[in-house]
């Protein structure tokens, strides 16, 4: 029986969503970021097919040349040519940044939810747990960890999300307990949904939204943490190409040879820059059709 | 008759991007000792034209005017800093929320001194005198003591009055109040009320912005009905609120849940036919029985507060057991306990005579499904990533309903029964107008097929209009349905009028408790009477003071 007891509805009205709207619009930033990410991305699937040289081959005959039609980037200490060594060095820095962060939130949700969901004891041992941890700086604990097992792109990976889980798990755990005491899933509880669904269908998702933004500027700032490490000489070795390392490799001629220092210094803040400016849009998105 | 304080002629305000105006040529005067009201909706331009006569509009706003006069002397075209002379000295200005409108980190002695510093009223000792004196007309208690307090320090009406200080700290001839007791609870909305009407009486002008007719019939001697940027009607309050000459007045008044009114429809829609076979009265039959429920919290201070003591109620089947009390008298607890969403520390909640608060909750979930909530705020209460539809289909079983198809077409049913159109099935609520979320929440509520609904303050952050037909729904429902409502309000009009049974709660216990006609026609707790007392009557009569 379908009874239609108020036909004196107010006429709907078109409320405009203004984050909404700034979000469609068009933006060159984020064009330019996204169009710069792709390049970076193919660089690390298949850098072969944007250079025909290799990254390893030396020529001292060649070696500290600035930037020329032959070599764009210009060539390092022992003759090898930048360009090159930056597109192939692409690989290893995306790995470590997406790696690294992805671990870091695996870990993260794991401890969060347990701490947000758990009982007062859970919560209580893991919030003590995360608050040591964000006491240490996170680099610190990055090179606690290579000291103890030695440098590697793996360790690498593991080193920089210790580093940064913490902070991601204390931000986990504030979401779960704030979605979890909103009217939303207490309208649940009442429906006689159980515990599991509502977790399932409520808690973990809405938690998961604002770090979905978070992540992906997260991936920018592992980018920079393992160049820092390869820099100090912690990650990948030498003679591999990666951009921290390069600019190690560098240091020593950069009052004479800038392009040793420039390339893949703009390699990683480019990247960085890119990372960060896609998540801000992002999170113009969420917030204009979330809030 | 003296020169007006204020004149309007043909006022118009629009923002920019937008052709419309939001102020469409409204014109009107406000006398010394006179209160002009003007009552709207929410939208319909009300504040707009507030702001505009204090130069508040904005940036983006284009203002324009035949006649726009303070005093005699025109004000048009008056740039920031001459407006900055007039604000607090010729026109005076309160607003809704005392507590966002003070700064919270100053005293509240200082907030009203800055009024007269940047007046260069008299010397610092002179102003302290002035600020003493102003609380003190205003009737704030030890203005000593209070002059000194920061703002979260005073109570809700003190606050309020304590804005009016400042807002007349420099004896401006023009008031404007901008729904200035809309957060306030009744008894001491009263007060606000009495206060203004002595301003009044010593010769203030005031402009009176409000979407309560009560309010306005208590205070105004002229008001002007708004609509979309227009007023539609403007005259003496006798005569627009006892005979309204524009439908949309009539159908404003009628809205309203006043006491002659009970069981009368509120909205202009007609009823549905019912079937009446399908209309169940049992109403002997006990659906719900709370006795002695007590329930503690522990604030952030450590202290223990009792939010609910000792508090016994049944609702019957079919039956709306309405509870009543200002903010913080522990209504919403009662709920959360009633939905056990909350143990009680004492005490216990029986559903048809089973256990319910002290069953566990794998006990209690497969009978969840008897009591539903609707919530004051429906947006809070639903998942901002769903559309209508899946907040629906949500609350649909999966033991009566089994199959999406099936689910779906019962969402599609429900939502048809509280009257939402096709088209707002795949939006989302942040999409729909507040009337149409609490329909959503209603529907919602309605899946599970359930016995009773709590509902928490369900009409409160509506305009009285979509009041009017979400009331007029919950009734219609309950008819067809045969539905038991636990309907708690601040709103003694609201209450009066959905309740069978009413309890009157305070400071978390019940102070009387009775049928909706007892407790109306004769209140025994001098709380419940103060209470009564501030209720809409049917004829507008100016009690407090004024001239009309």
């Amino acid at each position: 029986m379908t009874v239609n007891v108020a036909q004196g509805l107010v006429a709907p009205t078109a409320y405009a969503a203004p984050n909404g709207e700034a979000g469609r619009r068009f933006r060159p930033a984020v064009w330019l970021a996204a169009l710069f990410l792709l390049l970076v991305l193919a660089w690390a699937v298949v850098p072969s097919a944007f250079t025909s040289e290799s990254p390893f081959d030396t020529d001292v005959e060649a070696a500290i040349q600035a930037p020329s039609l032959q070599h764009w980037f210009g060539t390092d200490a022992s003759g090898r040519d930048i360009y090159t060594r930056v597109v192939f060095g692409a690989r290893s820095s995306l790995l470590i940044g997406t790696g690294a962060t992805a671990l870091a939130l695996v870990a993260a949700i794991a401890f969060g939810f347990a701490a947000g969901l758990g009982g007062r004891l859970t919560d209580g041992a893991i919030s003590r747990f995360l608050e040591v941890v964000l006491a240490l700086p996170g680099l610190l604990l990055a090179l606690i960890f290579i000291a103890m097992l030695g440098p590697g792109v793996a360790t690498e990976i593991v080193a920089v999300a210790l580093g940064s889980a913490a902070g991601y798990a204390w931000m986990v755990r504030g979401q779960v307990i704030a979605v979890r005491n909103s009217a939303y899933v207490h309208a649940a509880t009442a429906l006689g949904h159980g515990r599991s669904r509502i977790i399932v269908r409520h808690v973990f998702p809405n938690a998961m939204r604002p770090l979905v933004v978070l992540a992906t500027m997260g991936v920018g700032q592992s980018i920079v943490w393992a160049s820092s490490l390869s820099f100090l000489g912690l990650g990948v070795a030498p003679p591999a190409p990666e951009w921290g390392a390069m600019l190690d490799a560098g240091r020593d001629f950069v009052s004479t040879a800038w392009w040793l220092e420039l390339f893949p210094g703009l390699a990683i803040v480019g990247c960085t820059l890119a990372v960060t400016v896609l998540g801000r849009h992002l999170q113009r998105r969420i917030e204009g059709r979330l809030t | 008759m003296s020169t007006p304080v204020l004149r309007v002629e043909d006022l118009t305000v629009a923002f920019a991007p937008r052709r419309e105006p939001v102020v469409g040529g409204v014109s009107f005067d406000v006398a010394p000792g006179e209160c002009f009201a003007i009552v709207g909706e929410s939208g319909s331009g009300k504040s707009v034209t507030a702001r505009t006569l204090l130069g508040l509009a904005g940036d983006s706003a284009d203002v324009a005017a035949t006649t726009l006069e303070l005093q005699g002397k025109s004000v048009l075209g008056n740039r920031d800093r001459d407006w900055r002379r007039i604000r607090g000295r010729q026109v005076g200005f309160v607003l809704q929320d005392a507590l966002v409108s003070l700064d919270p980190l100053r005293t509240v002695g200082r907030e009203i001194s800055e009024t007269l510093r940047l007046h260069r009223f008299g010397s610092r000792v002179r102003r302290c005198e002035r600020v003493l004196e102003l609380l003190a007309t205003v009737g704030v208690p030890e203005p000593e003591l209070r002059a000194r307090q920061l703002p979260h320090e005073l109570s809700g009406g003190q606050r309020q009055r304590a804005l009016i200080a400042s807002a007349i700290a420099l004896d401006p001839p023009l008031l404007i109040a901008d729904e200035p007791t809309t957060a306030l609870d009744v008894t001491v909305q009263a007060q606000i009320l009495e206060l203004l009407a002595a301003m009044k009486d010593r010769g203030t002008g005031l402009i009176l912005i409000s979407h309560d007719l009560s309010v306005v019939s208590r205070l105004a001697d002229r008001v002007a009905v708004m609509r979309h940027g227009r007023f539609v009607e403007q005259g003496p309050v006798t005569d627009v609120l006892t005979a309204p000459s524009h439908p949309y007045t009539r159908t404003l008044l009628d809205a309203v849940p006043a006491t002659h009114r009970k069981g009368s429809r509120l909205s202009g829609v007609p009823a549905p036919p019912i079937d009446p076979v399908a209309v169940t009265h049992a109403r002997d039959e006990v659906l719900l029985e709370a006795d002695g429920l007590v329930k503690h919290f522990r604030g952030p201070d450590g202290v223990q507060r009792t939010a609910v003591a000792d508090v016994s109620f049944t609702i019957g089947v079919g039956e709306t057991l309405g509870i009543v009390g200002e903010s913080g008298s522990g209504k919403t607890t009662t709920a959360q306990l009633v939905l056990a969403l909350l143990a009680p520390d004492e005490g216990a909640v029986r559903l048809r005579g089973a256990p319910w608060s002290e069953a566990t909750e794998a006990q209690r979930r497969p009978r969840r499904r008897e009591i539903s909530v609707i919530y004051q705020d429906p947006l809070g209460s639903f998942d901002p990533r769903w559309t209508v539809r899946r907040i629906v289909e949500d609350a649909v079983p999966v033991e009566s309903y089994p199959g999406s198809a099936a689910r779906r077409q019962r969402a599609a049913t429900l939502l048809a029964d509280v009257g939402l159109a096709e088209e707002h099935l795949d939006r989302r609520p942040l999409l729909l107008s507040g009337g149409q979320r609490q329909r959503v929440a209603i529907a919602r509520a309605l899946a599970p097929e359930p016995a009773l609904i709590v509902c928490d303050e369900p009409v409160s952050a509506l305009d009285v209009t979509i009041q009017a037909q979400v009331l007029d729904l919950l009734g219609d429902l309950q008819r067809r349905l045969g539905l038991s409502y636990l309907f708690i309000s601040h709103d003694l009009g609201v209450i009066h009028h959905v309740a069978d049974r009413v309890l009157v709660m305070r400071d978390g216990g019940i102070v009387e408790s009775g049928t909706a006609a007892e407790i109306f026609t004769n209140p025994s707790d001098p709380y419940t009477r103060s209470l009564v007392a501030s209720l809409p009557t049917p004829a507008p009569q100016p009690v407090l003071g004024g001239q009309s």
